[in-house]
Formats: structure tokens, sequence, C-alpha cells
């Protein structure tokens, strides 16, 4: 029988940048709040400190900071046609398993996503017509526009010390920044990072070819740096161990050395951690949350802490597991296409380039998180015109290095054996003399890629797993063609001693290697409780005082990295919590 | 290649040990004589863990240094792949919990599946490099008549060949591909994770490539060596700690 605990103000599932930003934030609004994040506590001055966080083994590979898949993990497949099996290791996306979660391990690529993502239908639909849009295609506005969400773009990323260059500023295009981009307020809080040969010289090649790079935004500080609510940052070392790493220069944006340490040093905040939430519960309207039910993973003790509030801030794949463990929410049918938990899983895509410059000396190993140049000019720059191509959406093109540690990168022309002397000398070689163009895209939804509930597999608490399905479409696939052709032309005016070129996939999704742990929607926000989970301000349309916060509430995904909205949209619900919510506690928005 | 193996034609460790093992009257000379013959592995004093198998039988120990020694043969850029340390940190790796499955989730039930779906084996590492040690020797009997660490260069390369692009198959349905990938993931884990794992012996394989390993504040770097060599300096953990 589980313990009932007394009740609080807040509870929040799981810290990383949404919980932790959410925990400070109400925290400091007077509320009593409780944590429960599944992982253990990590500090950085001893877990993520010299020389033991230089091991590639241990984090890349034995995924030291990400969560176990003996006791939790998916079942997979790519079609309803098939029986999902389980996802037995980490493969192709790493969710986080500490305080702090995936925000300990990521790069700190920090994108704003724009009305052309929020608007996309609409915006397709005028330009091109309704026509256009394929039939399976379940795409729809987010309802929630670019200009309500900027000043907490802007407010994250001064948290989280992002160095970059504004490329709109008000209205007015900024030489050396990203043209495309929407109007921001002010710059970014710190210069861009020190950029590396191999990013300017596929800089150069764009602009020859007529694009506009510019620095990749990335909240690895660029010098040394106090944010806003007095947290240090260092200076990024570029290191070379970023990606799946937590920062040892405390220069990376992470919320355990920001809005964590911040909420923890209030009386009124607690942090519980190993504790895994087995349920949030409802009360017998249905129409409130009444708490949620977890385990001490430390002794097997069942738990209810019953709050007034209860906010879910784990990773998105876990967030929409808990809604549909809990039964909140009407879960999605794809064939009826009706209900909502479960809708509109997307990921993303991409092409890449390896190319070989005899003579050349990259040092691969010297890079940041965001040691990349980029360009949006088929991406965010509207005036692209997807209709010869037939697709929707579009892809960022970056060249440069990102973790390029030589367990995993090892560049070598194709055709070299595998290994022997041969092998030995092209992998000596080339290692330090061959760089990177890839492309980054997005996955616009499909009534078939969907979550639900696994009919036969278990986790380690007796609960269903979550299944995924999910494959690329014909949509994503005339944008792959199109990325590999531009990469391979801008690859080819760079005069490569080799190049393996570009190819668009053409493979199922799988599950093995890792592409990206970018994995959204599920519970996505929208203007009607028809079509999606919750409204603007991520609250359940179902349940009032539940809001589910993450990439999970994205309608779709672009080619960005999710974290830019992700804790926009975190700063956002804090907000309207606050100004909106505690004084008038019931749905912000009538359905 | 060619003078790489001639194990074959001599009395190896593996025919020592046994008969060392069966007849207890050489037993007292085992422990000196251990690494004399040909082929053993060389254990610089007081660098790296101490010699010996933990997980690898007698006849597993011999198909993994054999594999390991061909796939890196000794030559300018590196000392061979059982100097390098890579039979022992395989070993380590499928002791430790890694090759005891500890992260797999092992609930069935258990079906092939699509290759989409990943590993799917009821088997933990250590377990599938096992039967695919048995599974390869099997085939080495059958097509040779002598197991793989007792086949010449050629005959390896052959066998090495027939595993990767998975023209040979399993009698026992093992899959050769699942058994490939792995074995090839932990030689390459070998050879440039940090040498406190037992491999990269001397941070030989950092140093085929010029990757300076754990020292890694380059904010200056960054500037005054582009596009230049960084001057060796190779430093794993060990060194630091």
């Amino acid at each position: 029988m589980a313990k009932v605990l007394k009740e609080v103000d807040v509870v929040i599932v799981g810290l990383g940048w949404t919980g932790g930003i959410l925990a400070k934030e109400l925290s400091e609004a007077g509320l009593q709040v409780v944590a429960l994040e599944r992982g253990a506590m990590r500090e950085a001055a001893k877990d993520y400190a010299l020389p033991g966080i230089r091991d590639e083994l241990r984090y890349v590979h034995r995924h030291d900071l990400m969560m176990n898949t003996a006791r939790d993990t998916l079942t997979i497949r790519n079609n309803p046609s098939q029986e999902a099996l389980p996802m037995r290791r980490l493969g192709s996306f790493l969710p986080g398993d500490v305080v702090g979660g995936s925000a300990v391990h990521w790069s700190g690529h920090t994108w704003r996503w724009t009305d052309m993502e929020f608007k996309a239908r609409t915006l397709y639909e005028e330009r091109y017509g309704k026509k256009y849009i394929p039939q399976d295609m379940s795409l729809q506005d987010w309802g929630i526009t670019y200009a309500e969400l900027e000043p907490y773009y802007d407010k994250f990323e001064r948290t989280a010390a992002v160095s970059g260059k504004a490329g709109n500023l008000q209205g007015r295009i900024q030489p050396g920044g990203n043209p495309f981009e929407a109007p921001r307020s002010r710059d970014y809080p710190l210069p861009p990072l020190t950029s590396i040969l191999a990013s300017e010289l596929f800089a150069d090649a764009a602009r020859n070819n007529g694009y506009h790079p510019f620095p990749r935004p990335s909240a690895n500080a660029s010098h040394a740096y106090t944010n806003p609510d007095g947290s240090k940052f260092g200076q990024c070392q570029y290191c070379g161990y970023c990606q799946r790493f937590g920062c040892e220069a405390n220069a990376k944006g992470s919320p355990h050395m920001t809005v964590i340490p911040i909420a923890m040093a209030k009386p009124n905040f607690e942090l519980r951690t190993n504790a895994w939430v087995t349920r949030v519960i409802k009360d017998s309207s249905g129409k409130r949350v009444t708490g949620v039910a977890y385990t001490n993973i430390l002794n097997g003790e069942e738990f209810e802490q019953p709050a007034n509030m209860v906010l879910l801030t784990a990773y998105a794949i876990n967030n929409v597991h808990l809604m549909l463990l809990s039964g909140i929410g009407k879960p999605y049918d794809p064939v009826s296409q009706t209900g909502v938990i479960g809708k509109n899983y997307c990921y993303q895509t991409g092409a890449g380039a390896t190319l070989f410059f005899e003579g050349r000396n990259f040092n691969p190993f010297m890079s940041s998180g965001g040691s990349n140049i980029s360009m949006d000019d088929f991406n965010t720059n509207w005036d692209f015109d997807r209709a010869p191509h037939g697709f929707i959406g579009g892809y960022t093109i970056g060249g440069g290095f990102n973790t390029a540690l030589p367990i995993g990168h090892r560049p070598v022309p194709r055709g070299t054996p595998q290994w022997g002397t041969a092998w030995k000398e092209a992998t000596s070689k080339w290692y330090q003399t061959a760089m990177n163009i890839g492309a980054s895209g997005s996955v616009m939804p499909n009534r078939y890629n969907c979550y639900d509930l696994d009919p036969t597999y278990r986790n380690a608490f007796g609960q269903p797993l979550m299944r995924m399905t999910f494959d690329y479409k014909d949509n994503e696939h005339k944008m792959g063609r199109h990325a590999a052709e531009r990469i391979n032309a801008i690859a080819k005016s760079m005069n490569p001693t080799h190049l393996n070129e570009a190819s668009a996939r053409t493979e199922p999704w799988t599950v093995v290697p890792y592409q990206s742990t970018h994995n959204t929607g599920g519970t996505i926000m929208g203007s009607n409780p028809r079509e999606s989970a919750v409204n603007k301000y991520l609250q359940s349309w179902d349940c009032h005082n539940l809001f589910v916060v993450g990439a999970n509430v994205f309608a779709h995904n672009c080619s960005y990295n999710p974290t830019g909205p992700v804790g926009a949209l975190a700063y956002w619900t804090a907000d309207a919590i606050k100004k909106k919510y505690l004084k008038t506690p019931g749905p912000l928005v009538s359905a | 290649m060619q003078n790489e193996e001639k194990k074959d034609e001599g009395f190896g460790r593996r025919d020592f040990l046994k008969s060392a093992v069966a007849g207890g009257a050489v037993a007292a000379a085992a422990t000196a004589a251990v690494t004399v013959p040909q082929g053993a592995q060389a254990q610089p004093a007081g660098n790296g863990p101490a010699p010996g198998y933990a997980f690898l039988n007698l006849d597993e120990a011999a198909f993994v240094e054999a594999l390991v020694d061909h796939m890196v043969p000794a030559d300018q850029l590196s000392p061979k792949g059982t100097d390098m340390g890579l039979a022992i940190f395989i070993d380590r790796a499928l002791a430790g919990g890694w090759g005891k499955g500890d992260r797999l989730y092992m609930q069935g039930p258990w079906k092939p599946g699509v290759p989409s779906q990943g590993y799917q084996l009821p088997l933990t590492p250590a377990e599938l490099y096992r039967a695919g040690i048995a599974a390869t020797n099997a085939h080495c009997m059958k097509t040779y008549s002598k197991s793989f660490d007792r086949l010449d260069a050629t005959q390896r390369q052959e066998v090495l060949l027939g595993l990767s692009s998975a023209k040979i198959t399993f009698a026992d349905g093992l899959p050769v591909r699942v058994f490939w990938s792995t074995v090839y993931q932990t030689v390459i884990e070998g050879m440039f994770s940090d040498p406190i794992y037992g491999g990269n012996r001397d941070k030989a394989g950092w140093k085929m490539i010029g990757f300076p390993g754990v020292i890694a504040n380059h904010a200056q770097n960054i500037i005054k060596y582009r596009d230049k060599k960084l001057p060796p300096n190779f430093v794993g953990i060990a060194d630091m700690s």
C-alpha cells in the first residue's frame, strides 16, 4: 500500500531544463514545490570533473548519463502492420537519466522556431493551396505565435548563455547573422564562438554558392559570463567532449548549474531523486488531477504525493507515456483519426557528406558543442519555393565538428578496407584531414506515426511499455534528395581530395545507430481539444491543474534542435501559471 | 602479413596450458613458461591490468588473440592487436557489466524482428561472443579442418571477409551480422578507448591518429594550431589521477 504524503502546491515530474525552470520560477513565487526525478544527483565538481569525465567509452558508448533500458524502454515498429519489439538497448536517441536530464549531455544548439512552424498549415495552404498538403499529413497550427514567445526565447538565451550573432534585430538584417531568422528584440547575450577551419571552409563555399552562412547559436559560453540569475559560467574550452558529457568548465548552459541550484536554495522547494513516477492520479470527476504515484527505486517503497498542480516535465517520450498510463485525455487512434494522446510523433532526418583534404589539419578534437557554421537558405527562408521539389518543411546545412572522438569518429574514403594495415593507414591519414557537411531536416506529422501502449511488453514496474510507430514518408524522402544534391554541389565546389557524397536516405527508420534525441509530439498543443492534448499554455484540455511541458507539445518537428522553444515554452508556462492560473484556477483557454 | 602467424606450426600457448593443467609434472614450470611461446601476449611490467583472462576460456582467448592480431597487424603505425591490449580489453568488457548486459532490456517474448528494430537476441554480449566464437570455429573446422587461431593469414582474411559480408552463415542459427558488428565494435573500442580499460596500451591507438586524449583545454590552441598539427602529447585518465 502506497504511503500518502502531505499535500503540496506543485509536484514536478522530471528535473531537466523544463522542470528546473518551473521549479525555480514557482518556488520563487512562494509555492510549495516538490520535484521528483527518476535519476540520481550528480554534482559537476565531482562527477563532471577532470580527468574522469573525459572518457568516450563510458559516456558515449556505455551511456553513463542516459536512461537504462533494462528498467524501462519503448517498443518500436515502422508501421502498424509490423509487430513492435522492444528497443533493447539505446541507439537512435538518448534520453538523460540524472538531475539535469538530457540538458546535461546536450550540445547546446539553441534555435528560435518561428511562425513558419507555428502557423505551418495556414502558411502552406495560403501559398500552395490545400491540395499541396498530403492527405495523410496531419499538419496543424500550434495555436501560438512567434511574437508571443519572443520575450521567452530571449529569457532562455540569457539563462543558458547562448553565443551567437543576431541576423535580424527588430526587422533590420544584420551582416554575419542569419538573415532568415525572425526579428529579435536584442542580440544574443554572448558573441559567437571562435570558428574552426572546417566551418570556415564550409562558410566560404556556401557564400560562393550564393548562400547565407552564419555561426550556429549554441549555449556554450564564448567567454566567462554571469547570467541574469547570477549563475556563473566559465569560458568554453573547445575540449571536444561536449555532446554526451557533463561540462567540466561550467561553460555549457545546463539546468544543474543554473535554475536547479537556485530552486534548491529555497526552503519551499524539495527535490527527491531516484523517485520513479508511475502515474498521475485523477479525481472522481476526471477534470482535475490530485497528485502522482511514485516508487523510491532505492528500496521499492511506493508513495502518493498529493498536489494542487502537477507539471509533467520529463523527457518528451516519458511525458506522453505518463499521460497514457494515467488515462488522461483520449488516446489517439490512427485509423479513425480520433483522440489526441500519442498523436503526431515526429523525428528528424538528415544527409551528410565527408570531405577529405590531403595536407589539412582540422584538429577535430578541438571543438565546442556549437563549432559549426550553418545556413538556412532551404529552411526558414520562405522565399525558397518548395513547390518544384514537392515537399513541406526544410533543412539546415552545416559544416564543422562536435565531439569528434576516435571510437565514434574515424572518417575514411568509401571502399577502404575495414581492418588490416590498409585500414590503419587510411584511419591515420584522414582522422585529422577530413571534415563533414551535414543537413538536419524536418519531419512532418503523418497519421500513422504515433505512440500508444504496447500490448505485450512491460517495464520494471509492471507497466506497459510505450509503443512507437514511426517511419519516414514520401515528403521526407523528397526533402532528403534535395538536401543531398545541395550538399554535394557545395562539397564539390570545395575540391576535396576525396568526397564521400551525401545520399538521401531510402531505408526505413532504424533504432540503430544514433540519429537524434529530438523526439517530438504525442501530446501536441493547439487551439482546440479535438485536435490537441494541451492548449497554448501547455495546460491539459482535460485536467486544468495539469501542465505537460516539453517537445511532446510540438505539433510537428522542424530541422532545428528543439531546446530553444522547449526552454521558452517552460518560461511561458511559468508566467501563465503565475499571472493567470494562480489568480483564477481553471482552464486558461475555453474549449 | 606473411610473418604474422606461424602458430599453427608450433606448440601454442593453449597447448602448453592444456598440457600443464593435464599433467601435474609440468605444472610447476607453467608459470614461468607462460610468456615464452610465440604469439603469447606481451605484458609490460607495471603497466595496465594484470595478465590473464577473466572471461575467455583458452579456446576463446586463442580466437580473440588471433582475431585482433589479424585485424590490427604490427606495422609502422602501431604494435599488433595483442600488444595493444585488445584481447585484454575485450575480455574485461565481456567479464564486466556491459558483457553481462547490465543495461539490456532482457524480457521476452523474443522474436527476430526486422533489421530496423535493432538487437533482439536473448543473449548478453558475453553470451553472444561465446556463441559466435564457437560458431566461427565450427565453420573453420568444417572448411579448413582447423580452428580460426590455427589458420594462416590468407585463410583468416577469408573468414573475416565472410563474417563481415555475412556470406558465412552459422549452422546453429546465430545471426552472423550481429556477431560481427559486436566483434568489430569491441576491437575499435579497445583501440581507441582510454587505456584504463586495458586496450590502447601506451596510447598506441591515439598515437596512430594523433588524438591527444584527455588534455583538452583548447581555447588558445584553437587559434594557435589552426590548420597545424598539435605537438604530440598523449595523456590518459591514469596520467592525471
